[in-house]
């Protein structure tokens, strides 16, 4: 059961260079910005998953519960940010 | 339960797989964030009910406690992820980022 989820925890490595292409190459902050939630939501699993790995959950549960409230603060705050930001309009498009 | 448990599993990393695929192949900011806000969050559902039936194979009060706190986490995603995509959103739109058209190129 340990190496399954070794490799689950692996796989879900693999997914986030997906989200993490999106993160450096988007068109637009956006884009950016939502290549940096989906990286987020997945390194919370990620952490209860080296929680098992480790054998000790009752630790790594409450990293991961601080990591989805740090993660969902830093997304509204930087939203926020570009809100009254012009400009957006021209990156978004290539070339 | 440990099948249980890897069903589970393997059903929350199919989820992130069509999350990360939709975040990659969308043409357009505002179609990108529809996997992005939905498919997260029904990978965490699942791959916590996974981990949950795991740690409940051996029930005492220390796995009831862990199972809880696991359930709170699905709780507050649950309630965080659609705002937080929401408001991406809200900040496209104020911006002025055009939606995609059918003869723009990819």
């Amino acid at each position: 059961m340990t190496t399954f989820f070794l490799y689950t925890a692996l796989g879900l490595c693999f997914l986030m260079l997906f989200s993490l292409y999106r993160a450096i190459f988007g068109p637009s902050v956006l884009d950016r910005l939502i290549g940096v939630n989906a990286i987020g939501s997945k390194t919370v699993i990620l952490l209860l998953l080296i929680g098992f790995l480790y054998g000790r959950v009752e630790m790594f549960i409450d990293i991961a519960l601080a990591y989805a409230f740090l993660n969902f603060i830093a997304v509204l705050a930087a939203s926020r940010y570009f809100h009254k930001r012009k400009g957006l309009y021209e990156e978004s498009f290539f070339e | 339960m440990d099948i249980l448990a890897i069903a589970f599993l393997i059903i929350g990393l199919i989820f992130f797989t069509g999350g990360a695929v939709g975040i990659i192949r969308m043409p357009d900011f505002y179609s990108r964030l529809h996997p992005a806000g939905l498919l997260d969050t029904l990978g965490i559902l699942a791959m916590v009910l996974g981990m949950l039936f795991y740690t409940l194979h051996h029930f005492s009060m220390d796995t009831l406690i862990i199972s809880l706190k696991m359930l709170l986490i699905v709780f507050f995603v649950f309630l965080s992820s659609p705002t937080a995509t929401h408001s991406i959103v809200d900040a496209g739109m104020r911006a002025g980022l055009r939606h995609w058209k059918k003869k723009d190129r990819r």
